[in-house]
């Protein structure tokens, strides 16, 4: 079958809205129906945080919802448990995103075998390096149809981004400037970053994520790429939330 | 200063794609990847620049002190009934080893033309270390510590404000040194490029075991001339150190490794007991895994969350352990001891007692396994006194009126 993220992007090549959710957050059987309500509420992809104690690319409020989700005792065996059959109620590609640590000690080859039996679609591992991917794991990732994403910084090379776009498959995702997760930074700053990537014509779709909040961000990024990515403003709406339903139709519904 | 050698054909240093066996890498997110490539590409450029070495050595001598001491220890040596000699790292400016890496990054990270340092700190030696060399070279300095060593670290927490560096609590996690080192590295993402990482230990994402080893291993080229200075011999049969992440240890052993007659010994914190579920003894407790961008051996939980190490000594209580050393003990050239907070402390006062000498908690726990080595008459041991137990006076005090 061909791959949920690659079938979005055909029908849908702009203006594409990705969603962040810690699984195991703020409940932790939270992690369905939150997914669901997004699915429901018009997110075209889901990106299901597996949280880790030490996760270093993030920002505070990710890493509360991390060290929430494992207080709950969310795990990836947990998750694997929870994400047992959801393929007969979400249709929408769901994305994988979390530190190496946990997936080697559950064992790489048995993740994807595992994610795949499931019905993941991508995964997203910032602190694998790009060649170690390439020389041990690419066949892996490939032979289970998981589309591994790569991040690109403003200050990543143009010769590293046609490398990573080489060897991404799904999208390539651009992190709007050089911060951890929840970071405010000036759009304006970006602009030229996003120029230069437009101008490298690259295979992939390009996702902007990392500073993404409401309406008007999220707009200024999709007009610079196929579409963007919103992690912890999602986080901060769930944080309080008393009806998830709501919360997450309120939420999608200020951007889309 | 040899801070530059060729180690290219040993099987105990960095590979050429920084790894030391199956252990090492770079596992750091994209953010990271441009400041991490140029130490990478450019570290050993600068190490082996003479004016480099000759400014890096000027600054050993006359401002730290070195060459440190190395001290034929009598009344400990007639009570082991071997030849114990003591490393002096504890008389260096600072009070630790700690500050020989701190002199050589600050003067890298001016040759990479950048203006702010960050830093991680446990006890707040590795800090003090930091701010000392940022007031020296008028650098701005910000260092992070977990809110739980600052109040446990108070005189150190006023020491780097004196020195002019900002101290920012780490709030995270445990918060103490493992979440220092995540909330530095964070800073890092979000100024990647007026900003260096001093980072303190011989971990972290390659280059920095090695750069961490090499300025660190002024300790061993000097045990060399000192040693044969003293005994007609450079090599004694035994080299031992306390392991954290393992700084002092790779200072000690860095010109010995290759040389197979020199047993190398490593003393991890036992804690409570290695088994009592409060303990810092990585090659025991942990397995292959991911902290701070190195692969290596890793205090972790079944499902690879990182478990949160205990020692009395707050410069040893990390859960994981230097590449280089986790090569030593699985290719077993080290042999790793672990010694528990209660014999590091009646160490520490038997050195005190029979030495006059107070040293770091830390270092207390090298002294511990002096007892269990099978030391003969004749033997020649190295032992790295990392550094001295002022700041550590508290927990001696406490011990003292039990």
């Amino acid at each position: 079958m061909q791959n949920r993220i690659d079938q979005l992007f055909a029908k849908k090549p702009n203006g594409v809205l990705n969603i962040y959710c810690t699984a195991g957050f703020p409940e932790l059987n939270d992690t369905l129906p939150v997914m669901k309500a997004l699915q429901e509420a018009g997110a075209d992809i889901i990106e299901l945080g597996m949280p880790f104690s030490d996760p270093l690319a993030d920002g505070p409020v990710i890493q509360d919802s991390s060290a929430q989700a494992l207080k709950n005792g969310m795990s990836i065996p947990v998750l694997f448990s929870q994400l047992e059959g959801f393929r007969k109620e979400i249709q929408v590609p769901v994305i994988l995103m979390g530190y190496l640590n946990p997936v080697m000690a559950y064992g790489i080859e048995a993740f994807c075998i595992k994610c795949s039996e499931l019905g993941i679609d991508g995964v997203i591992l910032p602190d694998l390096p790009m060649a170690e991917y390439e020389s041990e794991y690419k066949a892996l990732f490939e032979q289970h149809n998981l589309h591994f994403i790569f991040l690109v910084t403003p200050e990543t090379s143009e010769a590293r981004i046609r490398k990573i776009d080489s060897l991404s498959r799904g999208f390539v995702y651009a992190v709007s400037s050089s911060s951890t997760t929840g970071k405010d930074k000036e759009m304006g700053d970006q602009k030229a970053y996003f120029e230069r990537l437009k101008g490298l014509q690259l295979k992939n779709p390009v996702l902007v994520g990392f500073g993404i909040k409401d309406k008007k961000t999220f707009d200024a990024a999709a007009a610079n790429a196929n579409g963007a990515i919103i992690g912890t403003a999602f986080i901060r709406a769930l944080s309080g939330s008393q009806d998830i339903n709501k919360t997450v139709k309120d939420f999608v519904g200020s951007i889309i | 200063m040899d801070i530059a050698i060729n180690t290219g054909n040993s099987k105990y240093h960095v590979d050429k794609n920084g790894y030391y066996g199956r252990f090492g890498g770079a596992y750091i997110p994209e953010m990271l990847y441009p400041n991490v490539e140029e130490l990478q590409t450019k570290y050993f450029q600068i190490l082996s620049d003479p004016s480099f070495q000759q400014e890096f050595d000027a600054l050993l001598r006359n401002y730290v002190g070195r060459p440190s001491p190395l001290y034929l220890a009598r009344r400990l040596s007639e009570k082991y009934n071997a030849n114990i000699y003591l490393k002096r790292e504890d008389l260096n400016h600072t009070g630790a080893h700690k500050i020989n890496n701190t002199i050589g990054q600050i003067l890298l990270a001016k040759r990479l033309g950048k203006n702010r340092i960050i830093a991680e700190t446990g006890a707040g030696q590795h800090g003090v270390a930091t701010a000392t060399v940022c007031a020296l070279m008028n650098m701005e300095c910000v260092v992070y510590m977990g809110s739980i060593d600052i109040e446990r670290q108070a005189p150190n927490v006023a020491r780097m404000k004196m020195l002019g560096a900002t101290v920012v609590p780490a709030t995270s996690g445990s918060q103490t040194l493992k979440d220092a080192t995540n909330e530095a590295i964070r800073d890092w993402i979000n100024n990647p490029v007026d900003t260096h990482y001093i980072l303190g230990t011989a971990s972290g994402p390659h280059p920095y075991p090695d750069m961490v080893a090499r300025f660190q291993s002024v300790i061993s080229e000097e045990i060399r001339k000192q040693l044969k200075e003293q005994t007609g011999s450079e090599l004694p049969d035994y080299l031992v150190a306390c392991i954290g992440g393992g700084s002092n240890a790779a200072g000690t052993y860095f010109h010995y490794l290759d040389e197979p007659s020199v047993k190398i010994i490593a003393v991890e914190a036992g804690g409570k007991g290695v088994h009592s579920g409060f303990s810092a003894a990585t090659t025991q407790l942990g397995k292959l895994g991911i902290i701070h961008g190195a692969k290596t051996l890793l205090m972790q939980t079944d499902d690879g969350q990182i478990v949160e190490p205990h020692s009395i000594s707050a410069g040893l209580d990390y859960p994981g352990i230097g590449p280089m050393h986790a090569h030593l003990y699985e290719s077993g050239r080290g042999q790793f001891l672990s010694a528990t907070d209660e014999e590091a402390l009646e160490a520490a006062y038997e050195l005190s007692k029979l030495e006059g000498i107070i040293p770091a908690m830390e270092s207390a726990h090298a002294l511990a396994k002096l007892k269990d080595l099978p030391l003969k008459k004749d033997d020649t041991v190295v032992l790295c006194l990392s550094g001295r137990g002022d700041k550590d006076l508290n927990t001696y005090i406490r011990h003292m009126s039990k």
